[in-house]
Order: C-alpha cells, then sequence, then structure tokens
C-alpha cells in the first residue's frame, strides 16, 4: 500500500513542480508578487512529496517488500539494515531517485533561507529549480518507474551486487550527488539573474554559500569513490581515468573556478558575465556526468542498465538544460552591466588565471572523455583513452596551475605588488627547494618526478602558511596581539589557507606513488617477500565462511628489519546467490603510508600467488581532500553568519518601517 | 606606469588566449599520439598492423588455452570465434577471468597474432561485458544476450 502512495506522491511531485516552474516564472516576470510568492509554497510540497516518495521506497526495502521489483532485484531479507537502507541507491531507479530528492531538497532550502532575497530572482531561482525537478521526475516516472510490482513474487530477493556491499555505498552516491546537484543552485541564480536582468555583488553573496556546499561534499564525494575503488577491486589504484570519474572530475574542476570568481564578484564586482557563464557550465557537467552514467553510453560498474530509451530521455533532459542555458546566455549576457575592470597584477588579475587554468583542464578532460564516443559516431573506429592522454593534458595544466597560487592567494586586490609577494614567498620557495634537493638525495636513481611533485606540495602548504602568517605578524608585535590578529582573521581567509594546504597534501601524496613498490610473487609458507622496507611471510592459507560468503584466506605476517609489525590479510571471496568472486584486499596502515595485499589464487599445494604494494604516504591523497573540505566548511561557516546576519538587519529594518507607518 | 582600459583588457585576452593556444597544442597532440585503438582478432589479421603498436584486443578467452607457469606468467588465446590470437602476460588476472567469457587485453603488438599485455580486463559482474567485446560479438551474430545489455 505504502509502495502506491509513494508512486502517487511521485506524480504529484511532478505536478507541483509544474506549478513551481510556471506560475513564480510568470509571477517574476509579470511582476505578479502573489504569483511569485507561490514559489517558496510549491518548493516546499514539491520536497514533501518526493520525501514521502523516498521514505515509502525506503521502507519497502527495510520491510522486504519483495513484490517491489527494485526490492526483490536488490535486496535480500537476511541483508544488514544499513545494506537495505543504502541499497536504495545501488541501482538505476533508486539512484535516480535520491538525485532529484536532492534537487528538491535544495530548493526547498533555498525556499527556506531565501527570505533576504529580492522576491523576483527568488521566485525565477525557484522556478528553474521546479523545471530541473519536472524533467527528471517524468524521466523516472516515464522510464525509471522504482514502484513497478512484480506479479510473482519471488520468496526472497537476489541480494546486493558484492562489490557495492560496502560502507562506501552509504557514503559515496550521497556525497557525490550533493555535490552535482547542488551546482544546480549556481545554475538557478544564473538563469534567475539573466531573467531578472541584473547581476551584482549582493547576487554572488546568496550563490556562493550554496557553490561552496556543493563543492565541498563533491570534493569528499570524489576523494569517497577513488577510496573506495581503491580498497574494493584490489588493483591498487585510486584514479584509473575511467569516464565515470571523469564525469565527477569535470564538475569539481568548473565548479572549482566558479568558487573562486564568485569572489571575484562579491568582493570587486567585476567577472560578472564570466561567472554567470560559470555557473551555467558547472552544472551542465554536472548534467553530463549524469548522462554519461546513467543513460549506458559507457559501460562501468556505475552504469546499471543501458535501456537506449532512458539514455535518449536524459540527453534530450541535456540538450533542453545546457541548450536552453547557453542560448539564454547569449541573449540576455549582452544586457548585462560589465563588470569593473582591474590590473592584471592583482588577486583579481590571478584568479582569472586561477579560472583559465581550471576551466582549460576540465575541457582537456571534457575532450578525452568524449573523443572516443565522437570518433565511434563518426567512422565506427573504437579506440581508448587513458592515462597517457590525460597526463599530458590536464595534468600540466594542473600543476602550471598550483605553482601560481601562492602567488595569488598572497596579491592584493586591485594593484598588487608582485616583487613584494616574490619577497614575502621567499622563505616557502626556499622550503620547496630544499624539500625537493633532500628527497631527490635520499631517494637517488628512483623517479624524478617524485621529489619535484612533493616540492610542489611543500610549496603549495608552505605559501598558505606564508599568507596566514604575513596577516598576523609583523617584526615587533608582541605575541599576544600576534595570536589575537590569527583569531580575529575572518575564517574565510583561514578557509583558503586550509583549502590550499589540503591541496598541496594530496600532490604530496599523488607523487609519492611514484615509490610505491610492487612485488608479485607466488611463495610457500614461511617463505620471506621483501616488499619496500617491509618483509613478509605467509603464515597460513585455510578457508573460511562468514555471512553470506565463502573464502580462501592468506594470512601473512610482516616485519620491518627485525621488528614484527602485525598480521596482513587477503582472500578470495565467493559470494553465495550470486555466486560472484572478489578480491578482498588487506590493507595496513604505517604512519602514512599503506601496505596493500591482494590474494590471486590459493594453489593446492598450500603455496599461495599474491600480489603486495608498498605505497608510501599514500593516505594523504584522501586526507588532503577531507583538509580541502574542512576548508571549504570553514569558508562557510563565515559566511552563513555574515548572510543570516544581513538577513537579520533586513528584517529588523522593515520592522522599523512598519512601526513608522 | 597605468595601464588603460584598453591595455588591461589586452593583457587579459592575450594571456587567455597563451593558454588556450598551449592547451589545444597539447590536446591535438595526446590526440594523436596517445590513444589506443580497439580491434578483434580478426582486424588485426585483416589490417596489417604494425608490430610495436599498442592496441587493445577483445573477444572470448578461447577453451582450453590458458597456460599459467609457476612465476605468473599467463598464455591464452583471444577469439572472435574465426579468428584468434595470443596475448601473454604477467601477473593478476581479474576476479572474473574465465575461459569461454568476454576480455580486453591492452599492449603491445608483437607481429603474428601476438600480443604482449600489460592490461587484462573482465567484466565486472555477471551482467556486465566490455562494450567493445559485446559489440564485436554481435557484429559477428555469436552474442548470446545478457541481462541489461
Amino acid at each position: 500500500m505504502s509502495v502506491e502512495l509513494g508512486h502517487f506522491a511521485l506524480i504529484m511531485a511532478f505536478a507541483t513542480a509544474l506549478i513551481q516552474t510556471l506560475l513564480p516564472m510568470w509571477g517574476a516576470v509579470a511582476r505578479d508578487p502573489a504569483l511569485a510568492g507561490m514559489a517558496r509554497y510549491s518548493a516546499f510540497v514539491t520536497f514533501g512529496l518526493v520525501l514521502i516518495a523516498y521514505l515509502a521506497l525506503t521502507m519497502a526495502y527495510i520491510g522486504s517488500d519483495f513484490s517491489v521489483a527494485n526490492v526483490a532485484m536488490n535486496s535480500h531479507s537476511t541483508k544488514p539494515l544499513i545494506y537495505k537502507i543504502s541499497g536504495v541507491w545501488s541501482n538505476h531507479e533508486g539512484s535516480m531517485l535520491l538525485w532529484v530528492m536532492i534537487l528538491v531538497l535544495f530548493a526547498a532550502l533555498v525556499a527556506l533561507r531565501g527570505g533576504g532575497m529580492p522576491e523576483r530572482l527568488l521566485a525565477s531561482v525557484l522556478s528553474v529549480q521546479g523545471a530541473i525537478a519536472c524533467a527528471f521526475l517524468l524521466f523516472i516516472i516515464l522510464t525509471s518507474n522504482p514502484f513497478a510490482r512484480l506479479s510473482d513474487v519471488p520468496f526472497d530477493g537476489q541480494g546486493l551486487n558484492p562489490i557495492l556491499e560496502d560502507p562506501g555505498l552509504a557514503i559515496h552516491p550521497p556525497m557525490l550527488y550533493l555535490g552535482y546537484v547542488g551546482f544546480s543552485i549556481a545554475f538557478s541564480f544564473a538563469v534567475g539573474a539573466l531573467v531578472h536582468g541584473r547581476i551584482d555583488a549582493v547576487w554572488a553573496r546568496f550563490v556562493r554559500p550554496w557553490t561552496l556546499l556543493a563543492w565541498i561534499f563533491l570534493t569528499l564525494g570524489i576523494a569517497m569513490g577513488s577510496y573506495w575503488a581503491y580498497y574494493e577491486l584490489g588493483w591498487g589504484g585510486w584514479w584509473f581515468w575511467d569516464p565515470v570519474e571523469n564525469a565527477s572530475l569535470m564538475p569539481w574542476l568548473m565548479g572549482t573556478a566558479l568558487l573562486h570568481s564568485t569572489v571575484v564578484m562579491e568582493k570587486r564586482d567585476a567577472l560578472k558575465v564570466w561567472t554567470i557563464l560559470l555557473s551555467i557550465l558547472t552544472f551542465s557537467l554536472s548534467l553530463l556526468g549524469t548522462f554519461l552514467v546513467r543513460s549506458g553510453v559507457i559501460t562501468s560498474v556505475h552504469s546499471f542498465a543501458s535501456d537506449p530509451a532512458r539514455g535518449i530521455f536524459i540527453l534530450g533532459i541535456l540538450t533542453l538544460f545546457i541548450g536552453g542555458g547557453l542560448a539564454l546566455f547569449a541573449w540576455r549576457a549582452p544586457s548585462l552591466k560589465q563588470g569593473g575592470l582591474f590590473a592584471p597584477i592583482s588577486r583579481e588579475g590571478a584568479l582569472v588565471v586561477n579560472n583559465l587554468f581550471l576551466a582549460t583542464s576540465a575541457v582537456a578532460v571534457l575532450v578525452g572523455t568524449l573523443y572516443p564516443l565522437v570518433l565511434e559516431t563518426l567512422n565506427g573506429s573504437k579506440i581508448s583513452v587513458g592515462a597517457p592522454y590525460f597526463n599530458l593534458t590536464a595534468v600540466p595544466l594542473f600543476v602550471c596551475l598550483l605553482i601560481l597560487v601562492p602567488f595569488g592567494q598572497s596579491l592584493a586586490w586591485k594593484r598588487g605588488d608582485l616583487v613584494g609577494v616574490g619577497q614575502r614567498l621567499l622563505a616557502a620557495f626556499g622550503l620547496a627547494i630544499v624539500a625537493m634537493m633532500v628527497t631527490f638525495a635520499l631517494t637517488r636513481g628512483g623517479p624524478v618526478a617524485a621529489p619535484l611533485g612533493l616540492g610542489l606540495g611543500v610549496w603549495l602548504i608552505a605559501g598558505s602558511a606564508t599568507d596566514v602568517i604575513t596577516r598576523c605578524y609583523r617584526r615587533g608585535l608582541h605575541w599576544k596581539v600576534v595570536v589575537e590578529r590569527a583569531f580575529g582573521l575572518p575564517r574565510s581567509a583561514w578557509g583558503t589557507a586550509l583549502a590550499h594546504a589540503g591541496m598541496g597534501i594530496t600532490v604530496i601524496g599523488i607523487s609519492a606513488t611514484a615509490w610505491g613498490v610492487e612485488s608479485l610473487a607466488v611463495v610457500a609458507k614461511h617463505e620471506p617477500l621483501i616488499v619496500g622496507p617491509y618483509t613478509v611471510s605467509l603464515e597460513q592459507a585455510f578457508k573460511r565462511k562468514g555471512e553470506g560468503f565463502r573464502e580462501d584466506v592468506a594470512q601473512f605476517s610482516v616485519t620491518e628489519g627485525a621488528v614484527a609489525r602485525g598480521l596482513i590479510e587477503s582472500s578470495k571471496r565467493i559470494h553465495t546467490g550470486r555466486e560472484m568472486p572478489t578480491t578482498e584486499a588487506g590493507i595496513v596502515t604505517y604512519g602514512f603510508g599503506q601496505l596493500y595485499a591482494s590474494v590471486n589464487e590459493i594453489l593446492p599445494d598450500g603455496r599461495v600467488s599474491i600480489r603486495f604494494y608498498w605505497k608510501p604516504l599514500v593516505t594523504l591523497i584522501w586526507g588532503g581532500a577531507i583538509v580541502m573540505a574542512l576548508g571549504g566548511a570553514l569558508s562557510l561557516a563565515d559566511r552563513r553568519a555574515r548572510i543570516a546576519l544581513s538577513a537579520k538587519n533586513k528584517r529588523a529594518l522593515s520592522m522599523k518601517a512598519e512601526a513608522k507607518a | 606606469m597605468a595601464m588603460t582600459r584598453k591595455q588591461k583588457r589586452l593583457a587579459l585576452i592575450a594571456s587567455a588566449g597563451a593558454v588556450l593556444t598551449v592547451a589545444a597544442g597539447l590536446i591535438l597532440f595526446a590526440l594523436s599520439d596517445k590513444i589506443v585503438f580497439f580491434y578483434t582478432p580478426g582486424d588485426i589479421a585483416k589490417q596489417n598492423i604494425a608490430a610495436g603498436s599498442r592496441v587493445r584486443i577483445g573477444g572470448l578467452v578461447e577453451n582450453g588455452s590458458v597456460i599459467r607457469d609457476a612465476s605468473m606468467n599467463v598464455t591464452f588465446r583471444v577469439t572472435d570465434t574465426e579468428t584468434s590470437l595470443t596475448v601473454h602476460y604477467k601477473g593478476l588476472l581479474p576476479d572474473l577471468f574465465r575461459e569461454g567469457q568476454g576480455v580486453v587485453a591492452e599492449g603491445v603488438y608483437q607481429g603474428n597474432s601476438d600480443v604482449l599485455a600489460d592490461t587484462v580486463l573482465a567484466k565486472h559482474d555477471e551482467n556486465y561485458m566490455p562494450k567493445d567485446v559485446a559489440d564485436a560479438l554481435k557484429k559477428k551474430g555469436v552474442w548470446q544476450g545478457g541481462k541489461g545489455q
């Protein structure tokens, strides 16, 4: 019964989203406050209805209602609760429902917090959000109904794909979607501003927190996905330049550019038209990502189904919103008032360079991702574009950007003093060079790229530290004053420094992969195998039964010199039910590095064929991403306070005005 | 020396142009040099591929063709049911590598229907087959069809 209720709520949500699209936009254009005022209420109602639909599906999963096809195909009565709840988005239909739910949630949040916004802007923003929701609700209702019932109810469900049965499933998709879909707000604001015909620093102040929020989640979502692939797939790699990974990287690159250009707009009222364009492009790339992953044009673990009707439908949505957004931009942008100019050597100038590099590297990734599809359509030849392409295009562009980051961070607004900045950064530069030389000397004969990358990472971290230090410390200041000034720095300054340092940490982690060691061997019991600084030896190989699987386990002891460093085990698992084999990698963290074991086969004679990796500093890759997200959160905390304050001021002002009247 | 409005705009456009030109150059070079073409064993036989070029081949693992030795070297034959070629590989094979199943191998073509692979990919789960393989098999008319394909 509740399943039908959910289905009904979903259809109703489409109706209210249609109202949310049409009436407020009409109100905004015709300047009818009553119609414009419908925006907020319809956004709340749409969210409520989608939430009901979503909860109905979740209840069907929790209650193991196998009369629902979606539940029967992706769940099992014996699954732990967490996999029943997260099983909802383990499949195409459910994950599209999650996508839409996050979309309408964002719209409802904008409606909730939009008290201080100009009524017409709010109405047009929510209207565009409504239009996106309409399109995707229609997509779900027509092509991907999660509530379809089965006429033959199976005794039990088919269970979850074992690769997905992991805590990563509970975290990675919602995070990623919060990021992807969060950029829709920037898109709606851009379209709203184009319709509205007005754009100023206030607009940027409203857009920035949402962009920042989406960026934080996307950063964490990508990092989480990368770590999940690293430990689950058993290949020891953390990034494969797979089209699906690129699909999430492109909006991240463009979104990072957007994040920086909104700062310029908010602080200096410049780069307005460009920021609008970036807002449209960022969400376009999110939509493109959804299309690539959901349409089945590329096959991977993420493409659950490839029904051509779905692909064409999403392509239609993609064309409508990207085409519509860009057409509106072409039509209206020339009428927007241009912002102020600035000297090339200035904070603004530096942020333009940042935007240039980020947008270009996003384009490089885009070309590499779409080229195989285009070529196959054109002449039927099949190609694969892999790491060599991206290492030659996107990576050098990104490295150039990172070299420039500390300069940009230290330049003053309006007109900067490059020589002064150079002097201030001298210590940071020296530190980076020393770090580079020392590691180069220590690892002589090793890969050259690693010390260079490490130096770049140190440069970023030290550059960020320099920025904070020069803001609080002057020669002759008492230390108490310095501490006071440090506390007095705006949180967004700390946020910037932290985010850039986080990038530096990730860069160090990535560079260190070049020092990684791989040992591939067939070993007998107690036969030592050297893996980097460690020696492993097979202790025992045995069979084990677990819940829902049986496995062949190989257990190794680890020693470093003469010191025992514990055990590491890896197993070959066969999941009962699907009879699907997976490799469970064994991972032990020492310091920031990890020892990684991936068993291939346990031979009948008791020997084990195994692959070991020693990956120094590898955890910094994801640790850096977490630091970046923390920096974003700190910056967001700063904004939120300010915006809440300005809304409060406004309310106080309007109350005063009422009292006077 | 203060720059005029026009000079500022020019500086902006020039730097943007420089970055874009370099990027476009990199992309074009990489696309001409760093991409790998996909072939079926039949294509390799027909198209006269030069030895030493990097290829990606796909097909089915021929039944009874997998030979492993003690030091983790593997040799197997990949077939499109008409023509087949030999793949040499050292390392761990994917979990779902099976005789009679779809596979994609990437590596250097040695001539004489011999490929020295550095990457071997199999399907991710029971429903998934590398798209290139599925298409190639469909063309040959030997596609059996799987769920969701």
